[in-house]
């Protein structure tokens, strides 16, 4: 991590960029935030860390709305979104410095939490860029120790893999972190009836709150205003006002960004309710594939979106 | 002081429900809120924190106000009946509870707010102490003990046995209708488990928060720091902290057609939305910093200008474990610690 704190620096100090996007340490060695480094004196609280798992690409739509250029530290599942940004015309390239940073997963501290480790004040060996797989979690009620690979967020476990698709340089190693399928419980979920089908994502839909965290998170929601925002709609956006609506504002938005989810899964990492929100836009991808060809959102600028271009050979309805 | 083994837990809820509604911790579909109680329910009384709080027994996200039909050229308007039943929560922490004292002084107040009082005066609330207070736990910088709760009926789990006792007339009431099943216990049993919660209290990282820089009359010297600036900028502007948070109050009152009728029904309302008091003129909040500070004003100065010092917040550390961003009212209190 110095190496990368050092680079950014060097960066500022040779006024390559402006500011510097990162992530900065927080209360309990778990709860990282993003933020933006203004001057090399804040530098003293960067982080980078598996709790680093915000996907910053979204604050670059503010982070160009400023004089000069940002250094933004991108992850490699990061790197897909910033260039599905890029190819919306929401950010412009020239305003950004990418470090594309090593990662060998991000963690989940509620998978930490759910091993009865409460009390936590800090967290030892969740750095990225070393080798070690062992997570050493100090608490008031005593130590814990778990491994690095076992705390990994679902997203991490299924990751589309390490190779960054946009950078103007790269610091750290990655490390393979899959263990699991990507569509296999997509796979599961075609198999229920309708009728379980219904029933398990009823269950699931049925504790979100509207908080509205999965799309003010996710990278693809990047409307100037949201339609759900609008006060000229029926459609609240802070209250589910019936039953339906509270499983429409979730298939809207997964129709909304079919094609241009890059499956960077933050829409369940910041789900307050544990909704597995990701399973609709996966499904979606699964879909495309399966009628367009692989499509992999946001890994290059130039490649149509099977969604949004035509061909004589595009599948036709009831003709799969 | 009465105690009853863990095992027959069920059977107490089991009977308190056949007389009235039960709302307690319930495990549903990965997650853990206040739910209604029947047999097949996932009581998780472990779980030190609900994922919401409880306050959306008092005050539902949406209910309906009245409704307005309109039949052959006629209006007619039907109110909305009060919760008249009486219910039980069961397993509420000592900082949700504090959290509807707050809330009190907001709906109990003239003009009092009859939706909210009809569901306080037949509620019976039983106040579980925590066993194992968590690291976003602050509960003590409000002078809030989490080993002691205030409830009808304070209630503590140690080893094999759950013990309570009563507080008010409501829990003397329960007491009453439940004794068949309870044996008499010893004050000094939960003595001990009490200073032992209070230990843990003591060496958890945020109870010892500093609140002197806050409070009454601190508008000026807050209102126009820069610091916010700094502050506001990693929040999403989602709603989570506002809508997990035990205190947080703010509602709007909406329409919902539905054919030939019309709903009025309110719902909870986020100072972090875009749209949040919303006039004719416009919204007198444009930015995201203004939005971020009024949270944090609200809680932290306006309430307690309003309300003899106390501040809008219990310390329950939602905000802390929830905020997909991490950022919370603990880090914006610290950071101007920091300044000053």
């Amino acid at each position: 991590m110095q190496e990368l704190k050092n680079r950014i620096k060097q960066l500022m100090e040779e006024n390559v960029a402006q500011r510097a996007l990162g992530w900065k340490k927080g209360e309990f060695g778990y709860d990282a935030q993003a933020a933006f480094f203004e001057s090399t004196d804040e530098l003293d609280d960067f982080v980078y860390n598996g709790f680093c798992g915000a996907n910053l690409s979204k604050y670059m739509i503010e982070a160009c709305k400023k004089e000069g250029r940002t250094i933004i530290c991108l992850k490699p599942c990061d790197t897909y979104s910033f260039n599905q940004l890029l190819k919306e015309h929401r950010i412009q390239r020239e305003k950004a410095y990418i470090i594309g940073v090593g990662c060998k997963g991000t963690l989940d501290i509620s998978k930490i939490k759910a091993n009865g480790i409460e009390g936590i004040v800090d967290i030892e060996g969740a750095d990225m860029f070393s080798s070690e797989n062992l997570l050493k979690i100090k608490t008031v009620y005593g130590d814990h120790e778990l491994a690095y690979s076992d705390a990994l967020l679902e997203r991490c476990n299924c990751c589309k893999g390490k190779e960054h698709m946009i950078f103007d340089e790269i610091i750290g190693e990655s490390a393979d972190t899959v263990s699991a399928d990507r569509f296999e419980q997509i796979e599961k979920i075609e198999q229920l009836t309708s009728i379980e089908k219904f029933e398990f994502f009823r269950n699931e839909l049925s504790k979100c709150i509207r908080c509205n965290a999965c799309r003010n998170a996710c990278p693809a929601c990047n409307c100037r205003k949201c339609v759900f925002d609008s006060d000229k709609f029926d459609s609240a956006q802070k209250a589910n006002s019936d039953s339906f609506e509270e499983k429409m504002f979730h298939i809207i938005r997964a129709f909304h960004v079919a094609g241009r989810c890059t499956d960077c899964g933050e829409c369940s990492r910041v789900c307050p309710q544990n909704i597995p929100l990701h399973l609709f836009n996966r499904k979606f991808i699964k879909d495309i594939n399966m009628l367009y060809g692989d499509f992999s959102a946001g890994s290059n600028c130039e490649e149509n979106c099977p969604l949004t271009s035509y061909s004589f050979d595009d599948a036709e309805p009831g003709k799969i | 002081m009465k105690k009853i083994n863990l095992n027959k837990l069920k059977e107490l809820f089991a009977y308190i429900s056949e007389k009235s509604s039960l709302f307690l911790p319930i495990e549903s579909a990965n997650s853990i809120n206040f739910g209604m109680y029947d047999e097949k329910a996932k009581v998780r009384l472990d779980v030190l924190k609900t994922s919401k709080s409880p306050k959306d027994l008092f005050f539902p996200q949406s209910e309906t106000l009245y409704s307005c039909q309109s039949a052959k050229g006629k209006i007619s308007i039907e109110p909305q009946a009060l919760q008249n039943d009486e219910f039980v929560v069961f397993g509420m922490k000592n900082c949700d509870f504090a959290a509807l004292e707050i809330l009190d002084k907001v709906f109990l107040s003239e003009p009092v707010d009859t939706f909210y009082k009809a569901r306080r005066d037949n509620a019976t609330i039983v106040t579980l102490a925590c066993a194992r207070p968590s690291e976003s736990c602050f509960c003590k910088a409000y002078g809030i003990d989490c080993a002691q709760g205030a409830g009808d009926v304070s209630a503590w789990i140690i080893g094999e046995y759950f013990y309570w006792c009563a507080n008010t007339q409501k829990g003397v009431a329960l007491l009453e209708k439940t004794a068949h099943l309870f044996e008499d216990a010893d004050e000094a049993d939960v003595e001990s488990a009490k200073a032992q919660i209070r230990d843990i209290v003591a060496k958890m990282p945020l109870m010892s928060l500093d609140l002197k820089n806050w409070g009454k009359g601190k508008t000026a010297e807050k209102f126009d720091s820069p610091l916010w600036d700094e502050l506001y900028k990693p929040c999403l502007a989602c709603g989570t902290c506002t809508f997990v948070c035990p205190t947080c109050q703010c509602y709007d009152i909406k329409d919902y057609k539905a054919g030939e009728k019309v709903v009025r029904y309110r719902c909870w309302d986020s100072c972090m939305y875009s749209d949040f008091t919303m006039m004719a003129h416009g919204n007198n909040r444009t930015s995201q910093m203004q939005r971020f500070r009024q949270r944090f004003m609200h809680k932290l100065v306006y309430f307690p200008d309003n309300n003899d010092g106390v501040f809008s917040c219990t310390g329950c550390g939602r905000c802390v474990d929830k905020c997909p961003a991490s950022l919370n009212i603990v880090k914006v209190i610290k950071a101007f610690d920091k300044e000053a």
